[in-house]
């Protein structure tokens, strides 16, 4: 019976640095620029893909305009976007990426621009089980004054055929309120727990926007 | 009991709320448009926009930034300038940050360059 409880004690606080493990993860961010100049309207580009898997640049992009709108942000349409930036002689996220501030600006109108990269993306399979891996990070930066706002890196895995280790991401994958759709590959339901991480750890957290009704309450 | 508690608060912390707009598939077939090109056509991605739009008014949610601006660049592409520029005029009254974007975009499809299909 202690035995068991100790047992209990201890599985509780391995619960605990798991939860700590996923929401903390590096030093609290310097919120002072993003104080300064707390933008309304944010242009995300299509990711720098540094992983091996090519699909994961338009893969990635679509889950990423809705946990930014959700926080409060008016994000522009990222496809179309996309789209006027391949019309215009960009035809790569590494050209997009490159485009002047000032330019995005004068186009869009955007108080500040979203800058992801994909550090990996994709599934490993191993004999008897597979795991799927998203390790995404993002810099938000002024388009007036080109200042760095707010960066974080979020990180997500799943497995299958084994289900030790990926504790954090289960519980996650559990509380997504979207549904995740079958019909879309495994990678992409881990982008969103990606980006659950990426815009929403405590201490690096992305700041809510003038649409959220929590807005100013913190930071 | 504490501990579980504490867990708990830990991971409700990073978890999405309750969505505010009504995303339907607008990143879904985002996604099908990108990743598999061909097998949705610009008709067929209307269509289940227009649903939405549909269901979001009876669900009484917004729908979410950049859906219009979205919608009525599909419309352009097939060729409807009319619902395009319905669309991108709904994205400007609905979201002002909008502005600058959406009149560059309709001052582009007024414009004498046709877009290929």
């Amino acid at each position: 019976m202690s035995a068991a409880r100790h047992r209990g004690w201890l599985a509780a606080v391995a619960m605990v640095s798991l939860g700590l493990s996923g929401c903390v993860t590096v030093a609290p961010l310097d919120y002072s620029a993003f104080r300064k100049s707390p933008p309304r309207s944010i242009l995300i580009l299509p990711p720098i893909n540094e992983s091996t898997a090519i699909e994961g640049t338009y893969s990635y992009l679509s889950t990423v305009s809705r946990p930014v709108a959700e926080r409060g942000y008016y994000v522009f349409p990222v496809a179309v976007v996309d789209q006027l930036l391949k019309e215009n002689g960009m035809p790569t996220p590494g050209e997009m990426h490159q485009v002047s501030l000032e330019k995005i600006r004068e186009i869009t109108g955007a108080d500040a621009v979203l800058y992801p990269v994909l550090h990996e993306y994709g599934s490993k399979y191993h004999l008897l089980s597979s795991d799927t891996r998203v390790r995404v990070s993002a810099r938000l930066v002024d388009t007036r004054s080109g200042v760095l706002l707010w960066e974080n890196t979020g990180m997500a895995e799943s497995g299958s055929g084994n289900n030790s280790g990926n504790f954090l991401a289960t519980l996650i994958a559990a509380a997504i309120v979207q549904a995740i759709n079958s019909r879309l590959d495994p990678s992409h339901a881990v982008s969103q727990q990606a980006n659950v991480l990426l815009f929403g750890t405590r201490t690096r957290e992305l700041p809510f926007g003038p649409y959220h009704p929590d807005f100013g309450k913190k930071f | 009991m504490f501990l579980v508690l504490a867990c708990v608060a830990l991971t409700s912390a990073c978890v999405t709320q309750q969505a505010r707009y009504a995303w339907g598939s607008y990143e879904d077939l985002m996604y099908v448009a990108y990743i598999k090109p061909g097998t949705l056509t610009r008709e067929a991605q209307v269509e289940k926009l227009e649903a939405d739009r549909v269901a979001a008014r009876t669900a009484n949610k917004p729908l979410p930034p950049g859906w219009h601006a979205h919608l009525g660049y599909v419309y352009f592409q097939m060729g409807r300038a009319d619902l395009a520029r319905d669309e991108l005029t709904a994205e400007k009254s609905t979201f002002p940050e909008s502005g600058t974007f959406v009149d560059r975009l309709l001052a582009n499809m007024a414009g004498p360059a046709t877009k290929s299909p």
